[in-house]
């Protein structure tokens, strides 16, 4: 049986090479999938065991500079670790941001991942955890040292004076030195800034302490004793752990990490198998209704039904089985090219071999050849259902034209009730979700089961037009997309599948993206904000500084605060009063803002409401130094996106935070965005690289930028199924074309001439397409419109935007789709030998 | 009854001059026409009869334009063949002949008008209203058109493919076997419409077939064996068909 089944695939390999390759990209994307992020975890777990592989225990206290209540590890309590029997050596350590600028000014890296820490040099004058390849450890206070990829990127040589950003002012330091590290961080692509002890403590938090705390084992130690005897010297909140948990610990949150990245791409790998399923069915079908003589001499010679139908199953195993094979090698290839990618676009992955998992292996496998034999199982049942006495007729095989009544009433329901619960789902809010989701998966599969039946009507609309604009070809074409209802259905599907998902995702991202539009321009009047990159707070140096700058007309910081009001704890933000109305466009619902002066707060509308205040409402309020007062509500205002729900004046906070954190500050300038103005505040800062100045477009970036992000992923994962999805289209004329060579045959010999009988096939295939496509996009428009009417209560200035332009285009490459997919199918419909084609079997 | 036909006309609707066709070389060589000169004179029905592999079907698939020939001359009318590209040869079919196949060859997609009128829909052309109501009484499909060939009977396509030959008033017709499918009483009627597009219409009807019924419609049958002609018979009966085959017969076997 398998010999045959092996027979059977070599002599139909033209016909069953698009299937093949579609799901050998699905298993491709699968293993490859698998692969990448066994790999990835591989190399990060040794990565995490290396950092601490010398680690015996390690201590942090999560002290911070200007926080004096957590008490920090001080020299003392270092000398009396470094004392303990079987401690080889206790490293203390400060860290905290720390930017580099490049020879431009501007910074290296992206705010978040710039570090600086201390240089511990140990009895031997060196530090561990840092191997110099050029100069030596900073221990002087005006000398840093830089790890060599920031030194490289900023051409920076010992001996060059460099300028580093903490959260202070810039300074101009002297570069001792050039060091690698195992540190995971630097790895990634962060930058890693060395400081001398001191400078670093006075930088991080306080001379002469320290936030964390590294111990090694001398020789024979345990680690497990060594913690327990570090613990009791540690101040009360500290925390200690050996390096083997903290390895571990380490390990663990990347498997999560990649477990979430696993299932994403899994999800869409699943998405192009599903899309593949169509392709394959159809293929199966044809070759069936093709051989449905020598299945029924089958029959009739004595073999069952199930015979019958495993002969069909097992050739389809046999070419789940070649896809596969090729499927896993190619998904291997992918891993490797991916991580190399990611290297190229800077993020930096340790080193380690290619991990290619058993699981990988048997995944590849069962998803290749299961995915084909479930596809071909309606095709192999079919083939069962084929009568002994089909032998003896000489009626061709004629596309099944089995009353789709059935399949269209299920269809039907399945549509109904699919769209009830979406648009039911959408009025529920955030809850609706769960509601959406099984509404959209029984829309999509009633559709789907529907298409067939759609397919006449649709297509018809677009017949008058066809024949008005190629004439004869345009009608037959027409004509050719809706023979075989079922096929036509199946391949359109295909890319209906696709194209709702890509609409979905498209009018969702627009909407959203319009949303953040909208919020920025109607909440901000400010020209500029200016932040840290590293999202730490900023210093009051900075404020003053930007209050001084040239042109600038007024400016406010957002502090950000707590209060708590009567029992109800509230973020507040500490603002300054007659600016904060001129950065912010602030509606006033009742009383007036220039109450702040007066030491009044002014609440949100809908804060006040939930709380039952009013205008001229005195509320108990207490501080963050648990002092208590009692605060007049000056003035209610429209929700700002951007501000707290609770404004008072900086001067009202003073009192009892010495430090409120300044989150960024606002400002407006005289003439507005300029590059003059914007190079007033850089001077004004020092021309200091850790600060951020954005204007509106670069705020409506930072908080809009990861929509567009995560829409570019998403249409990128989408790709694949995409890419079956025109394979299917190419296998579906390839194997009209074949079918039809009488037909065409005839057509030539009757004046028919080749250029048009290409324009037939083509129409045919820009009309399946283009029929899948409008499928797709009005579903993904419904879609889109219900998910966004869910989310809509949660997203300010939400509004519906359908992204024509987008949508134009869409269906626009759904077309072109159709041209390329037909390339292959109409040059052999053309090439075709009339008189072969024309004699009768 | 059948001389007035022959005697009316004297220009030639298609010509084959020195024609032949050779496939392969040396060894392998094999000759399926060997010089053939033959006229077709507009307003006859010709049958080509002749054995498997006599050359007969080679013989129209040359003449009609549908197959290339390795020498010798083809005209349509006033046209040569043979310096013809695939684009004219195309429009000359299209144009200027008419088929008729064994496997009728019909587009399901199509009604039975359609079908009839698809040469001139593929040339742009709007069909004669008043010529194309003929054929079709002719043919006795006036009640079928709107029909898809799936739904009409194997003699009713046929018809339909008749009409779709004389539809567009063509030089000429070329039929292969075009009775080879039809059962007995279907392929006289199919008969009976070519005879009569010949007498009443002046149609020219070239016809390949092997059946001597089939070939005694004709005015003239001609024989071929081993690419060649090598005989042929003015106002053909069956029987007087049927005794020339079987002397080509014993004279093949005893050759």
């Amino acid at each position: 049986m398998f010999r045959t089944a092996v027979r059977n695939v070599l002599a139909h390999k033209a016909r069953l090479l698009m299937t093949v390759l579609a799901v050998m990209l699905g298993v491709a994307f699968v293993s490859g999938t698998l692969v990448f992020t066994d790999t990835l975890g591989n190399a990060f777990r040794n990565q995490s065991t290396k950092n601490y592989d010398r680690v015996a225990v390690a201590v942090t206290t999560w002290a911070e500079r200007g926080d004096e209540e957590t008490p920090a590890v001080d020299e003392a309590t270092l000398a009396k670790i470094r004392a303990l029997d079987g401690v080889a050596e206790a490293t203390g350590r400060v860290s905290g941001f720390a930017g580099v600028a490049d020879p431009d000014g501007k910074l290296i890296g992206n705010g978040w991942s710039n570090t600086g820490s201390n240089f511990s040099p140990g009895a031997g004058g060196k530090d561990a955890q840092y191997a110099f390849t050029e100069g030596t450890g900073p221990v002087k206070a005006g000398q840093v040292a830089l790890d060599k990829e920031t030194a490289r990127k900023g051409e920076y040589r010992v001996g060059d004076p460099v300028r580093v950003a903490t959260n202070g002012p810039v300074k101009e330091y002297t570069l001792s030195g050039v060091f690698t590290t195992e540190d995971g961080a630097v790895n990634a692509g962060g930058s890693l800034v060395l400081f001398d002890t001191e400078v670093a403590q006075r930088l991080y938090l306080r001379p002469g302490q320290f936030t964390d705390v590294t111990v090694t084992a001398a020789a024979g130690a345990s680690d497990q004793r060594l913690l327990d005897a570090v613990k009791p010297l540690l101040p009360e909140a500290a925390e200690a752990r050996t390096g083997a948990a903290l390895a571990a610990e380490e390990a663990e949150q990347t498997e999560n990490g990649l477990k979430n990245l696993n299932q994403l791409l899994l999800a869409f790998a699943a998405i192009a198998l599903f899309v593949g399923v169509f392709l394959i069915a159809n293929t199966f079908t044809m070759l069936v209704a093709q051989r449905t003589k020598e299945l029924a001499l089958m029959r009739a010679v004595g073999a069952s039904r199930r015979q019958v139908k495993w002969a069909v199953l097992s050739e389809a195993g046999v070419v789940g089985l070649i896809a596969s094979v090729i499927g896993l090698l190619l998904g291997v290839g992918l891993a490797t090219g991916l991580r190399s990618a990611m290297g190229a676009f800077g993020g930096k992955i340790p080193a380690g071999p290619l991990v290619v998992s058993p699981t990988a292996v048997v995944s590849a496998f069962a998803v290749g050849i299961l995915i084909t034999v479930f596809a071909a199982w309606l095709p192999a049942r079919r083939a069962a259902k084929i009568p002994p006495v089909a032998a003896m007729s000489s009626v061709h095989a004629v596309a099944s034209t089995k009353s789709l009544v059935l399949r269209n009433s299920v269809g039907g329901v399945l549509t109904l009730l699919g769209s009830a619960a979406i648009v039911l789902g959408s009025s529920q809010g955030a809850d609706g979700k769960v509601v959406i989701g099984v509404g959209a998966f029984f829309a999509l599969t009633g559709v789907i089961v529907l298409i067939p039946l759609l397919s006449r009507p649709v297509i018809a609309l677009v017949r008058p037009l066809l024949r008005k604009l190629f004439g004869v070809s345009g009608k037959l074409a027409a004509q050719n997309a809706v023979r075989n209802p079922r096929r036509t259905g199946a391949t359109a599907s295909a890319l209906a599948i696709g194209l709702t998902l890509v609409t979905g995702i498209s009018v969702l991202g627009v909407t959203l993206g319009q949303a953040v539009d909208k919020t920025t321009t109607d909440n901000i009047r400010a020209d500029y904000m200016v932040s840290m990159a590293s999202g730490d707070s900023l210093d009051e140096s900075a404020l003053a500084a930007l209050r001084k700058a040239d042109g600038v007309t007024a400016a406010s910081p957002q502090r950000a605060t707590w209060l708590t009001l009567g029992e109800a704890g509230v973020s507040a933000s500490a603002v300054t009063p007659g600016e904060v109305e001129k950065v912010f466009a602030l509606k006033t619902v009742s009383g007036s803002l220039s109450s702040l002066k007066d030491g009044e707060m002014a609440v949100d509308r809908k804060t006040a409401a939930s709380h039952g205040w009013k205008t001229g409402d005195s509320v108990p309020v207490t501080f963050l130094d648990d002092k208590k007062e009692t605060l007049k509500v000056g003035a209610l205002y429209e929700g700002n996106e951007f501000l707290s729900p609770v404004l008072v004046s900086e001067k009202v906070i003073a009192p009892h935070e010495s430090l409120a954190e300044i989150r960024e500050v606002w400002l407006t300038m005289d003439g507005g965005r300029s590059a003059a103005n914007e190079q007033a505040l850089v001077d004004a800062l020092g021309d200091n690289p850790a600060m951020s100045i954005m204007d509106r477009q670069g705020i409506r970036d930072m908080f809009g930028g990861f929509v567009n992000t995560a829409m570019n992923i998403m249409y990128g994962l989408l790709a694949m199924a995409l890419v079956i999805a025109v394979l299917g289209v190419v296998n579906t004329l390839a194997m009209s074309v074949f079918e039809r060579q009488q037909e065409i045959g005839m057509l030539r010999a009757i004046g028919l001439d080749r250029r048009r009988v290409k324009r037939m096939i083509r129409l045919e295939a820009v009309v399946i397409s283009l029929f899948g496509a409008v499928v797709g996009v009005a579903l993904g428009m419904f879609l889109g419109w219900a998910i966004g009417e869910a989310l809509s209560s949660s997203v300010p200035e939400y509004a519906l935007v359908i992204p024509w332009g987008r949508i134009a285009l869409f269906l626009a490459l759904a077309g072109l789709v159709g041209v390329l997919a037909s390339l292959w199918p109409a040059r052999s419909g053309a090439k075709l030998n009339m008189l072969t084609a024309i004699k009768t079997e | 009854m059948t001389t007035t036909a022959v005697h009316r006309t004297t220009a030639v609707a298609a010509r084959a001059t020195e024609l032949s066709k050779v496939y392969g070389q040396g060894e392998t060589q094999v000759v399926a026409l060997d010089r053939v000169t033959v006229d077709f004179p507009q307003g006859e029905f010709t049958a080509i009869m002749g054995p498997s592999g006599s050359g007969k079907s080679t013989l129209m698939h040359c003449v009609a334009g549908l197959d290339s020939f390795s020498s010798g001359s083809v005209r349509i009318g006033e046209t040569e063949l043979g310096t013809l590209k695939d684009k004219q040869l195309t429009q000359l079919r299209r144009d200027k002949i008419g088929f008729i196949f064994q496997a009728f060859n019909l587009l399901p997609t199509l009604s039975a008008l359609e079908n009839i009128t698809l040469p001139m829909d593929i040339a742009g052309r709007k069909p004669d209203a008043a010529w194309l109501q003929k054929v079709i009484d002719m043919v006795g499909l006036s009640d079928r058109l709107g029909h898809r060939p799936t739904e009409l009977s194997g003699g009713q396509q046929q018809r339909v493919a008749v009409a779709r030959a004389l539809a567009s008033q063509p030089e000429i017709i070329f039929g292969d076997e075009p009775t080879g499918n039809l059962d007995s009483r279907s392929g006289a009627e199919v008969l009976g419409f070519l005879r009569n597009s010949v007498r009443e219409l002046g149609q020219t009807v070239v016809m390949v077939t092997h059946d001597p019924v089939a070939a005694s419609y004709a005015d003239r049958v001609l024989f071929l064996a081993d690419g060649a002609v090598v005989d042929q018979m003015m106002h053909p009966t069956a029987d007087g068909v049927l005794d020339r085959m079987k002397a080509f017969d014993a004279k093949g076997r005893t050759s």
